[in-house]
Order: structure tokens, then C-alpha cells, then sequence
């Protein structure tokens, strides 16, 4: 390592650049992987079940829970000028445009992300993917694409099942046990939410899983070239961290310039 | 097929050092491997031996100098060019590098099910007769964390061969293997030679047991290299690293080993 602090500035932005590079590429290689042949349907669903199916019931309770605190807390603030009866147009603006994708795609940065982190960490480590590449076979084909498209499909479905749990926790809490009028819940919720809501959450969920899926196998499939992360199994468990906290920020930081851009 | 097989033209390889400057694990180096013969590099950690085995797949690029396989210059090779080059390969890792999530007989299959056009029943018969072959018969359902050590290089030597390689590559074959497991593998490795003919490279630590088997060796010492065609001519070299080499590596095995030639 450098030790004049000018030459150590240069170094890390050589290493950035770098790492931006190799992390477009893989980018480029993910997509072009997911059209060339032998298709690997059966992978995908694989996937989709891993990244879907394996993700709901932490999503159910995250939902449920962060739906129920939204309809207490929404309540205790509209019920100081009166407004209770706009609960559920709250609670499911907040989850649709804001809370759904962005818990949704922190839960699965935590939970799916993670696993193919490590997972490819530690192919990377025992030679898997270079054998792969000795027998001409494409490891983004192989490996890389089918997360791709499996998080493209499951993280919108789950942040739909996200805004559907938690709009029920919601309601819950304020109509159950705040008493707030059921019908008042439902129809302030009609009539606030709008197409062009639903599409921001959606196109947020597209991107916030593009992100997690693509820096989470990045930095497996990269464990060797990033910088302070050491050899063996201790290179993979400090990528692991890595990747998982380097998406939930790019995440919020997204979250942020979508909405400013999209609202 | 004429001429050798692998050919090395003054290939430099360097690496940046963290520290600054760069350190040379190839130096201009010249060599060439012939075909259907076997070739043993050998050399202390770091020396790049693994290196050499990675130019020769692309695995990794030369800084300079020119690589060729039976006379194709390989040194810039990319795509469906190098799809292509790499089938005619078969590689066996250090730790066999079997995919943990497939079973033996989903692993040794994988390269024809993703390389080659072949039904089921076709890949089940040439797995199946590979298998034999090695011993693996009755282990096709296992997990590679079921195998033993031996096993797995068994499993790894199995799956290299299925798309019929020129080249074959190993890299350490015998790392962590108790010396009866050794044996075997190197006695498979030569009843397999003997029957596909195919031209090898060994990269090993393991020098008097490779000699039985090598046509010539090749010494990496600080980014040069030296080529020997027999274990005697090694002990004969006068120069220094060399015979540091014999006293360290080979010792009292080794003059054993001469004797028993």
C-alpha cells in the first residue's frame, strides 16, 4: 500500500474505476447470457423458488409487522386533526410508493442475495468457475443469467405481496384495534391510489432488483479482485458482508433518485 | 498430429505488486510441450507454475510474447474461436473442482450435456463406460462431499475426458492424497494416456513419483525456466538454483528412484 496520501487517493480511484468497469461487463455478460443457448428454464425456476417462494414468509412478517406499525403511528398522527378516516389512503401510499420495494428488496439482499454471494464466492475459491470456462462452458449462461431472471420475476411478485400483507396489517391495526371505519379505510385507499403510484412502485421493485441480484453475484464472481478482502473462505464471508451492504445502499440511494425523478 | 502441441515464445507475464513496481512471473520465457508426450512442471510456490497453466487456457492474457496450440497462435484468441480452442482441453483441478450441487454422474455428464448434441442414452453409455473405467461404478448417485479425496480426483480425471481432449492439463493431481491413492491416480493417468494418446501437462510437487511417468521436465525458477528430457540430466546440471532444486525437493527419494531405473 501506498503511503503518501496523494498516491493512495490516485490508488483508490484506479481501483473504483476498475471495479466499475468489471461490474458493467458483468453486467453486459448477465443480459447476453440470458439468450444464448441451451436455455436453462429449468434453473430459472430453481431460482424464482430460492429467491421467491424462499423469501416470503420473511416478507409476510415484514409486511405484517410494518403495515400494523404504519396504521397505529398513521392513526396517532391523522387523529390529531381529525383525519383518521384517511388511514388506509396513508398506509398504502407509503407501502406502494415507498416501504414495499425498498423492504422487499433489503429483505432479499438479506436473505437470497446473501446465499448467491457466498455461493459464488466459494465456487470462485474451489476453481468451479474456471472449470466451467475449461469446458467452454459460458458461467453466465450457467450460473449468472438465471439469478438474473429469477430476481427480475420475484422481486416485483414480492413487493406485490408486500403491499398486499401490509395494507392488511394496516388495516388491522387501525380498523381493529383503533377502531377507524372499515369502509372509510377502503375508500380513502381507492381513491388516492392512482396508476401512475402503482407504476412507480413497480418500476422501483424492477430496478431495486436488478441492483441486488447484480452487486450481490458481482462481488461473489469477483471475490478474488476486490480489494482488501483476502484469500479462502475469509475472502468470501467478508464479500458476503459487502455485497449485502453495499445493495441496501444503493438501494436507498436509488430509491431516492427515482422518486425525485418518477413522482 | 505434427509438431508439439503447446509452444511458448518469449512470454512475459507480470503482476503489480500492492507495494508499487511489478514482480515477473514469466520472463521472456521460450518452450514447447511435445504432442502425445507428458510434461511435468515443477518449481517452489509462487514460481508460476499455475500461471503457465492459465496462459495455456487464457484464463489469463501474456503481457508479451506469443502462445500457440499445434501451431494456432492462441495469445489474443476470443469468443466462439476460444469456445472452440478450450473443448479440445480437458482440465483436472487441484481439488477437482467438482460442482458441489450435482451428483458424479451429473458432473462427468455436464460437459456433454452442455457441449455436444448427444442424446441421453448416448451420454449415459460413454459416462457409464468412463466411469468403469476409473473405478466409479456404483458412485454415480453420490454428492462430491460423499467422495474421498482420491475419489474426487477420480470423478475430475472422468469428467476432463468426456469431450476426448488433445491436451491434458493437471494441476497438482496428487495434493493431500495418502501415497497409495497417489499411485493410483498416477497408474490411471498412464493407462488412460496409453489408450486416448492424448499429450499431458502435470504441474507437481510430487517429483520423484511424476518422473516415471515424464518425457520431460520443465524447472520455473524466478521467472525462467528450464527443460530437461530426463531425471538424469537434472542431476547432472551444474547450475546452482537446479541443484538446490535436486537437494531440497528430491533428496534420498530421488537417488532411490535413479537407482531403481
Amino acid at each position: 500500500m501506498q503511503n503518501n496520501p496523494i498516491a493512495r487517493l490516485g490508488d483508490t480511484g484506479v481501483y473504483v474505476l476498475q471495479d466499475l468497469g468489471r461490474m458493467t461487463f458483468f453486467l453486459l455478460k448477465a443480459f447476453r447470457g440470458v439468450f444464448r443457448r441451451p436455455f436453462r428454464f429449468r434453473e430459472v425456476l430453481r431460482q424464482v423458488h430460492f429467491i421467491g417462494a424462499g423469501s416470503l414468509t420473511v416478507i409476510i412478517c415484514t409486511a405484517a409487522t410494518t403495515g400494523m406499525v404504519l396504521g397505529l403511528q398513521g392513526f396517532y398522527s391523522l387523529n390529531k386533526f381529525g383525519a383518521e378516516g384517511w388511514l388506509g389512503s396513508a398506509v398504502s401510499l407509503s407501502l406502494i410508493m415507498e416501504l414495499g420495494p425498498v423492504l422487499t428488496a433489503l429483505m432479499v439482499a438479506g436473505r437470497a442475495g446473501s446465499a448467491m454471494c457466498a455461493e459464488l464466492g466459494i465456487m470462485r475459491i474451489s476453481d468451479q468457475i474456471d472449470a466451467l470456462d475449461c469446458m467452454a462452458i459460458d458461467p453466465f449462461r450457467y450460473l449468472i443469467s438465471p439469478k438474473f431472471l429469477a430476481a427480475l420475476f420475484s422481486v416485483p411478485l414480492l413487493t406485490a405481496v408486500f403491499d398486499v400483507v401490509g395494507i392488511a396489517g394496516g388495516y388491522v391495526a387501525g380498523v381493529t384495534l383503533m377502531g377507524v371505519s372499515p369502509g372509510s379505510y377502503i375508500e380513502s385507499m381507492q381513491a388516492s391510489v392512482t396508476n401512475h403510484d402503482l407504476r412507480l412502485g413497480i418500476i422501483k421493485s424492477f430496478v431495486f432488483g436488478l441492483l441486488v441480484v447484480w452487486i450481490c453475484t458481482g462481488r461473489g464472481y469477483f471475490v478474488w479482485e476486490i480489494r482488501g478482502a483476502g484469500f479462502g473462505a475469509e475472502s468470501v464471508s467478508r464479500v458476503t458482508t459487502q455485497a449485502v451492504v453495499m445493495s441496501s445502499i444503493t438501494v436507498l440511494v436509488f430509491d431516492y433518485l427515482l422518486t425525485a425523478v418518477l413522482l | 498430429m505434427n509438431g508439439p502441441a503447446i509452444e511458448f515464445r518469449e512470454v512475459l507475464k507480470v503482476f503489480p505488486k500492492r507495494s508499487g513496481g511489478v514482480q515477473t512471473v514469466l520472463d521472456k520465457v521460450s518452450f514447447s510441450i511435445p504432442t502425445g508426450k507428458t510434461t511435468v512442471i515443477a518449481g517452489g510456490s509462487g514460481q508460476g507454475k499455475s500461471v503457465t497453466l492459465k496462459l495455456i487456457l487464457c484464463l489469463m492474457r501474456a503481457d508479451a510474447g506469443r502462445i500457440f496450440v499445434h501451431g494456432q497462435d492462441v495469445t489474443d484468441i476470443e469468443g466462439k474461436a476460444l469456445e472452440d480452442l478450450r473443448t479440445r482441453f480437458g482440465v483436472l483441478f487441484q481439488g477437482a473442482a467438482l460442482f458441489d450441487s450435482l451428483t458424479v454422474y451429473e458432473n462427468v455428464s455436464l460437459p456433454l450435456r452442455e457441449r455436444t448434441k448427444k442424446t441421453e442414452k448416448e451420454i449415459g453409455d460413454q459416462v457409464g463406460v468412463t466411469l468403469e473405467r476409473l473405478g466409479l461404478t456404483g458412485h454415480e448417485g453420490k454428492y462430491p462431499a460423499q467422495l474421498s479425496g482420491g475419489m474426487r480426483k477420480r470423478v475430475g480425471l472422468a469428467r476432463a475426458l468426456q469431450l476426448k481432449p488433445e491436451i491434458l492439463l493437471f494441476d497438482e493431481p496428487t495434493t493431500g492424497l495418502d501415497p497409495v491413492m497417489t499411485q493410483d491416480i498416477y497408474r490411471l493417468f498412464a493407462e488412460t494416456q496409453a489408450q486416448e494418446g492424448f499429450s499431458s501437462i502435470i504441474v507437481s510437487h510430487d517429483i520423484p513419483k511424476i518422473f516415471s511417468l515424464a518425457d520431460q521436465v520443465i524447472i520455473l525458477n524466478e521467472g525462467k525456466m528450464d527443460v530437461f528430457t530426463s531425471p538424469e540430466e537434472i542431476q547432472l546440471s551444474r547450475q546452482e538454483h537446479i541443484r538446490e532444486f535436486v537437494r531440497t525437493t528430491m533428496g534420498e527419494i530421488y537417488q532411490s528412484h535413479l537407482v531403481e531405473r
